[in-house]
């Protein structure tokens, strides 16, 4: 494990910003162009898991197992909101048939 | 070997994300999604934090993924119930993703933080140090979040039950 590390060392910072900056902007995109309620929460994930990475990535450039932890609190917390929000979408579902979200948009206004 | 290895499967998780968003099939977006969450787990193995790549592996891959799968199945959506938004509110999302990578990058560009990531401390992502960091600065964290993971059962159980009819 160490001297696969050692290959990867000279990986620069940027290119994870911008490696996690396009998977969150695909997390985004998904969000504001899909319309299937569970799709829209995949799209969240994602985005969650780019700030995931970049966390876990800037621990290891300031030597800091603190980056590591929080990336580990964000974890318990998708847990927990994934378990809430599917319950939602299961309410949903269960009161209008379908878990399109623009049959919400009373929400809206 | 070098660094090929990060661009390789940086490359397949960009790919599997588009995969995951463009997919026809929410069940495929699924499993796109499953495939993504693998090659972040290799990410982290290749960061050397360990512990994150089993818990991502553990958590992401083998709980929250089967939920999807578990709660997707559960609704028998019909084969192709979701109607598709107008290509003009799809092609003004994506532009406006378009944007927001474009300015991120652009702004991160004169940061240019273009030094390589230097492990200093090889053991810096394993079990024992980030226990150590866990249970000393971030125990109160630590307790709160049990809390929160409780009560999102508890919330859990209580939105998805009946309601009795007899009280309406």
């Amino acid at each position: 494990m160490g001297s696969l590390f050692e290959n990867m060392q000279s990986v620069p910072l940027n290119h994870y910003i911008w490696f996690c900056a396009i998977i969150f902007t695909i997390g985004v995109v998904g969000v504001l162009t899909r319309r299937n309620a569970i799709v829209i929460f995949m799209s969240v994930e994602l985005m969650l898991n780019a700030v995931n990475l970049l966390l876990a990535a800037f621990s290891v450039h300031h030597n800091d197992p603190s980056g590591q932890v929080f990336v580990f609190f964000i974890m318990a917390l998708a847990a927990a909101e994934v378990a809430v929000g599917l319950s939602i979408i299961v309410m949903v579902y269960r009161n209008t048939q379908s878990i399109d979200i623009n049959v919400l948009n009373r929400l809206k206004w | 070997m070098g660094t090929s290895v990060f661009y390789f499967v940086a490359t397949l998780s960009v790919i599997f994300a588009l995969m995951v968003v463009f997919a026809k099939n929410p069940i495929h977006s699924v499993l796109y999604l499953i495939l993504t969450f693998f090659t972040f787990t290799v990410h982290y193995v290749l960061l050397n934090a360990q512990f994150l790549a089993v818990v991502n592996f553990i958590v992401y891959m083998g709980a929250i993924m089967v939920l999807f799968l578990f709660v997707l199945m559960l609704l028998n959506l019909n084969k192709d119930n979701e109607p598709n938004k107008s290509a003009l509110l799809k092609i003004v999302g994506i532009i406006a993703g378009g944007c927001l990578v474009v300015t991120l990058i652009g702004s991160l560009k004169s940061v240019a933080i273009a030094n390589p990531l230097v492990l200093k401390n090889p053991n810096l992502g394993l079990v024992e140090n980030l226990g150590k960091e866990l249970f000393g600065p971030f125990m109160l964290p630590f307790e709160l979040s049990s809390l929160l993971l409780l009560s999102a059962m508890v919330g859990a159980v209580l939105l998805t039950k009946k309601e009795e009819k007899a009280n309406g």
